[in-house]
């Protein structure tokens, strides 16, 4: 019912600009460093473990390409809600769930501002815009950071690097992976929200309202990613995904 | 102006307003007494349509609020100002922000006008330098001075005040009596005060009651409470003697 409320409510005026902006500033901009470096990093790991695979069968030069598929279709948008899970999550859960007990979720209903779309129809709103941004930061730092571990052990140009990633990576391998992060913002935020709104005794329910909406966000991210990625194998079935 | 009429109201079947029924007229205060836990903030969480009750109805300026919702709901609140008993400010706003928060909301007015209009306000209580401070950065008594000025922002004609003594030194305690008076007296302001404290209920209430098991077992002025029949009426009026 919380998150049938949160989807109708997004299309519905009046419309919270003002606080939908700073949420996507909050969710979005302020989470792009954390999705970088983490981007960079994976990419170098995985470029590592890659190469150790392909020297094998002597296929060094499909490195950027296995890399490249594997960022963009599943790692990059499965990460990124993860971590966002994780500092998105909690933050609205913990957020919400301070407003809640010490009453300003209360006193915003008092001056006759409706709190469930003031405070979390924008966290929704924002979520859903920022995780496929996100995620397409993701895929880029990942992609660069594989490129700056493959240079120091080939020495490959930048150039020829994304040229022998973009080859075989085709639309439908990128745009169905990235929108589908959409939902995962929709799920992180409409459970920190509920969590939020539901906490009770007093700053213990802040933590639990906090740990619960990672845990419950977590879990529900991967379970909905089977689901969507057998969506899109249906609908797009020559993607990797 | 505000009028219950057998409200009931229960919680997980504990059974917290057993037909409460009173009646402030426009301009007067009205102060609920009682032991913690007797239902007096459940009261005025009625009046504004935070809680609906079970049985019963609630009227503010001739409108049943438990019959309201939606956009009749938001334009009887903004008739109602309601003082939290923690003050309830948004920590992510400063102090000027949160009082100028329900004129941006509900007034077409300019920004300038609206800071003006909160730095008035703020003024009012004492604390126009405090407009950049964030709540946190405040202390106990000035955060509730300071959602007083949010509660009074948009001139409500009902003032609802939830112990606005409560963690605060008698002296701010009598400064925040002061205002709330002076409201009353000035702009005709309809005041629901839910006190613990004698002294402050006496200064402000025409009219004081005290609510014990979700029922009003006596009402009336302070000097007829002092002599009334019941004793945990007289134990209340008693403990406040002095003050």
């Amino acid at each position: 019912m919380f998150a049938g409320r949160a989807l109708r409510d997004t299309f519905l005026p009046p419309y919270e600009f003002g606080e939908f902006f700073r949420q996507l500033y909050e969710l979005g901009w302020r989470s792009a460093p954390l999705i970088a470096a983490s981007g960079v990093a994976i990419g170098v790991v995985m470029s590592m473990h890659t190469r150790s695979t392909l020297e094998r069968f002597g296929a060094e030069a499909m490195i950027p390409a296995g890399l490249g598929l594997s960022v963009v279709a599943e790692i990059g948008p499965l990460i990124t809600a993860l971590l966002m899970a994780g500092r998105a999550g909690a933050g609205i859960g913990a957020e919400l769930g301070a407003m809640k007990v010490t009453e300003q979720i209360d006193a915003l209903e008092a001056v006759a501002v409706d709190s469930f779309r003031y405070l979390s129809v924008t966290r929704v709103a924002a979520a859903v815009v920022a995780l496929p941004l996100l995620t397409v930061l993701m895929d880029f730092a990942a992609i660069v950071g594989g490129y700056l571990a493959e240079m120091l052990v080939s020495g490959m140009s930048f150039g020829l690097y994304l040229t022998r990633t973009f080859t075989y990576i085709d639309f439908s391998d990128v745009l169905p992976s990235t929108l589908k992060t959409a939902v995962f913002g929709f799920i992180i935020a409409v459970t920190g929200s509920y969590l939020g709104f539901t906490t009770s005794r007093g700053t213990e329910g802040v933590g639990h309202a906090s740990t619960r909406a990672v845990v419950a966000s977590s879990i529900l991210i991967i379970v909905a990613d089977v689901v969507l990625v057998r969506i899109i194998m249906f609908f797009f079935p020559r993607g990797m995904v | 102006m505000v009028r219950l009429d057998g409200v009931h109201k229960s919680f997980g079947g504990r059974r917290v307003l057993d037909g409460v029924s009173f009646e402030v007229p426009r301009g007067r205060a009205f102060c609920l007494l009682g032991r913690s836990g007797s239902g007096k903030s459940v009261t005025l969480r009625h009046i504004v349509g935070l809680v609906r009750p079970d049985e019963g109805d609630v009227q503010v300026a001739g409108r049943d609020v438990t019959r309201l919702a939606g956009r009749e709901l938001a334009e009887a609140r903004r008739g109602i100002g309601f003082l939290f008993q923690g003050g309830a400010l948004f920590d992510s706003l400063s102090v000027g922000e949160n009082v100028a928060f329900p004129l941006r909301r509900h007034t077409r007015l300019t920004g300038a006008e609206i800071r003006a209009r909160a730095q008035e306000r703020l003024e009012e209580v004492g604390l126009a330098r405090e407009y950049e401070k964030m709540p946190a950065a405040l202390s106990g008594g000035m955060r509730k001075r300071v959602a007083l000025a949010r509660a009074m922002a948009l001139d409500p004609a009902v003032l609802l005040v939830d112990e606005p003594s409560a963690g605060l030194d008698p002296i701010t305690s009598e400064e925040i009596d002061r205002l709330l008076l002076e409201r009353k007296e000035r702009a005709g302001v309809t005041l629901v005060v839910v006190t613990h404290n004698i002294p402050s209920a006496r200064l402000l209430g025409d009219q004081l009651a005290v609510l014990h098991e979700g029922r009003i077992v006596a009402r009336g002025t302070a000097a007829e409470l002092a002599r009334s029949d019941h004793e945990l009426v007289r134990a209340f009026m008693q403990s406040g003697a002095g003050g």
